[in-house]
């Protein structure tokens, strides 16, 4: 080559990038979509393109430390006998015994126990850990129905029917064959060691008025005293919430498409659902137009991350927040201190996604005694406690700053959004404008 | 209501809350065991969550979840049965003498369900232990995903039985039209003639073990195999 001649520098395409092409090889090589855990990875629209505004003029704050911000929520006011009383508004989601070692469920326990708060079953059933651990605890009544019985159904202080997930509306549970170990597989009743695939849809109705039904049948069985919620993923939430209201919701469950999993063909992670933040105004404009705004409690979720998230939620609307990926960083997922471990395994801390491989480092999405070992239910506990007593301070300061005396007083004219699409979903202005795009004209 | 013999429930005059609370609200060692429901009306969970050995017979049409997670109890049902009847139920017998709608026995865990008539689609999906004896044919997409248990059927069987099945063993004296993904036929061996002869004789069936064919898992979506990805 003529080295006087000037030649173009190699040029990778946008379209066909690095990781694309990798996918593409491992598809070619392995003949099997990939499967992952976490949330929707991609950059979407989200809470940080929202901005409080903050007193001013013609608002005042409250003085932190010294005036109160309340931040309890009840939950299940419309029918059930015994609401829940929170003492925060973030509650911790469904994760599955089994795609979570029986330690990490003590742990969320016993964290969220000490900060006042539940946390859920999944799909696997109900573990005396976690029954143990959790003040409140939510159960599960999801399509696979494994480990449902009527005694735990009872022993729950809410039923928390799923209908779907935000990081995979429309498709059910997984959980390969790394993880069914001899507990989890008598749980579910199922053959050591396959790759399980549970139902997605329920088995014993379809529609919103089998539903009601079914709503009916377990309010008998557990003597109408428990909070019944209704979970769906970020699909139609506007249709969605008005038909779990009309089903006889005590509280709706919206979970975005940021929303982790244990286990989903990484396609279905990224492709199907919508943004948490889309999904919210549709959701509170369903309760609001049948009057129920405040009376079915609306607990939203996916990509939660801090107070701010919290506040901002709880201004567009919702009673309460629920959070997964968060609560298992605060127990120890993903911990930059086992770095070489995540390398071995041919990633790297902060990456790592193979939570149905059952190889966790961190001792959390697994179900090996060895490694389950190293998470420790008593200071993992308290991480998590941590970390949600930091998150409603956060809120609170948010809130006060506000001017209000209570987080739930938060409202959609506390925010203005940094970018066109976020204005749009959250429908609140453009900062520096008064447009929200979809609504009115500029 | 009376402290010995039968006990007889209205729900037409208790309304099916009134008729659980006081079903459920028995101890496990009452004598008061033996219950007739009048007027059931085809209502939805009636003598649902029961948890201690009583023998309830309901004299009408039940609708969804009748006997849904049963204990215990016997619960034998005069007339038609609607979707779910016994859905999920742990240990004990529920009864149908007429036929059963959709999901009949869907997710059981244990016990026994009789159908004498037949039973529409769905019957015994998820099912997870329970036994089913059904005296007629059932529907379409029957023992889907059944997991554990066994259901007999001394009729026909609808299109796609046991798809995607685990470890239940089904049992069919008539046709099955068409069998699900990874549901093939298996050996009749002289432990399944056994259970089979157990069950027809609970069932109160007069069908002779021999005359029936046995299916079940051929295990082969058990792990995920890309040539065998076809067969969804
Ligand atoms: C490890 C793991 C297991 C999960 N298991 C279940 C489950 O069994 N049932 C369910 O409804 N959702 C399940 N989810 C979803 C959570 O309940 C929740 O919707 C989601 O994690 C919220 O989003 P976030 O992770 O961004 O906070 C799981 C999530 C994770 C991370």
């Amino acid at each position: 080559m003529d080295s006087n001649i000037p030649h173009t520098l190699p040029r990778k395409s946008a379209t066909f990038d690095d990781y694309t092409l990798s996918e593409i090889r491992r598809a070619a090589q392995t003949g099997i979509y990939d499967i992952r855990g976490a949330g929707a990875k991609r950059k979407l629209p989200h809470f940080d393109d929202l901005l409080f505004l903050g007193a001013s003029m013609s608002r005042y704050p409250l003085e932190g430390y010294r005036e109160k911000c309340g931040t309890n929520v009840v939950l299940g006011t419309r029918f059930a006998k015994k609401p829940i009383e929170l003492k925060i508004p973030i509650t911790i989601a469904g994760m599955s015994f089994g795609s979570l070692s029986a330690n990490a469920k003590e742990a969320l326990g016993r964290g969220a126990s000490a900060a006042g708060t539940s946390t859920t079953t999944g799909d696997g059933g109900m573990t005396p850990e976690e029954r143990g651990q959790s003040k409140h605890l939510v159960y599960q009544y999801l399509p696979s129905r494994y480990g449902m019985n009527p005694d735990d159904l009872r022993k729950a202080d809410a039923i928390e029917v799923v209908i779907g997930q935000g990081a995979k509306p429309g498709g059910g549970g997984m959980l390969l064959g790394q993880k069914i170990s001899d507990r989890v597989a008598a749980m579910r009743c199922l053959p050591k060691g396959i790759d399980q695939r549970s139902a997605c849809r329920h088995p014993d109705w379809t529609g919103p008025d089998d539903l009601e039904i079914k709503i009916q049948e377990l309010r008998e069985i557990t003597n109408w005293e428990k909070p019944i919620y209704i979970k769906v993923g970020g699909a139609r939430p506007y249709y969605d919430v008005a038909l779990a209201v009309k089903a006889g919701a005590d509280v709706v469950v919206v979970d975005g498409m940021q929303g982790g999993t244990a286990a989903t063909q990484e396609v279905f992670i990224e492709h199907v659902g919508q943004p948490t933040l889309a999904c919210i105004r549709p959701a509170v404009k369903a309760l609001q137009e049948l009057g129920m705004h405040r009376k079915v409690q609306l607990i939203v979720s996916g990509g939660i991350r801090n107070g701010a998230d919290v506040a901002k939620a709880l201004a567009l609307g919702a009673d309460a927040v629920a959070i997964g990926t968060a609560a298992l960083v605060a127990l120890g997922d993903n911990d930059p201190a086992y770095e070489e471990e995540y390398r071995a395994l041919g990633t790297t801390a902060g990456a790592y996604d193979d939570w149905h491989e059952g190889k966790d480092p961190a001792g959390i999405t697994t179900q090996d005694p060895a490694l389950m070992q190293r998470l420790d239910p008593v200071k993992a506990g308290r991480r998590l406690y941590n970390y949600l007593k930091v998150m409603t301070l956060e809120a609170q300061t948010i809130a006060r700053a506000n001017g209000k005396s209570h987080v739930h007083n938060l409202e959609p004219e506390d925010l203005v959004a940094l970018t066109i699409e976020a204005a749009a979903m959250a429908q609140v202005p453009l900062a520096g404008t008064s447009w929200i795009p979809g609504k009115q004209p500029f | 209501m009376s402290t010995q013999g039968l006990s007889e429930l209205d729900l037409q005059k208790a309304g099916v809350r009134g008729i659980n609370q006081t079903l459920q609200g028995l101890a496990k060692n009452t004598n008061q065991r033996h219950w007739l429901v009048r007027n059931p009306m085809g209502q939805h969970a009636i003598a649902v969550g029961l948890d201690a050995p009583l023998h309830v017979e309901v004299h009408g049409h039940v609708g969804f979840y009748c006997g849904g997670m049963n204990k215990e109890s016997e619960i034998i049902i005069h007339g038609h049965a609607g979707v779910g009847v016994a859905e999920n139920m742990m240990s004990g017998l529920v009864w149908v003498k007429g036929n059963a709608s959709e999901s009949a026995g869907a997710t059981g865990n244990g016990g026994l369900l009789v159908i004498d008539g037949d039973a529409s689609s769905r019957c015994g999906i998820s099912m997870k232990g329970i036994d089913i004896v059904v005296g007629g044919s059932v529907g379409h997409m029957s023992a889907f995903m059944a997991q554990r248990g066994n259901l007999v059927v001394c009729g026909d069987a609808g299109e796609a039985l046991g798809d995607s099945i685990y470890e239940a063993r089904l049992y069919v004296k008539g046709k099955a039209h068409g069998l699900g993904a990874d549901c093939i036929e298996k050996e009749m061996r002289a432990e399944h003639l056994e259970d089979l002869a157990k069950l027809l004789e609970r069932a109160k069936r007069k069908e002779r073990p021999q005359d029936f064919r046995r299916y079940g898992s051929a295990r082969k979506l058990y792990n995920f195999d890309v040539d065998h990805a076809d067969a969804y």
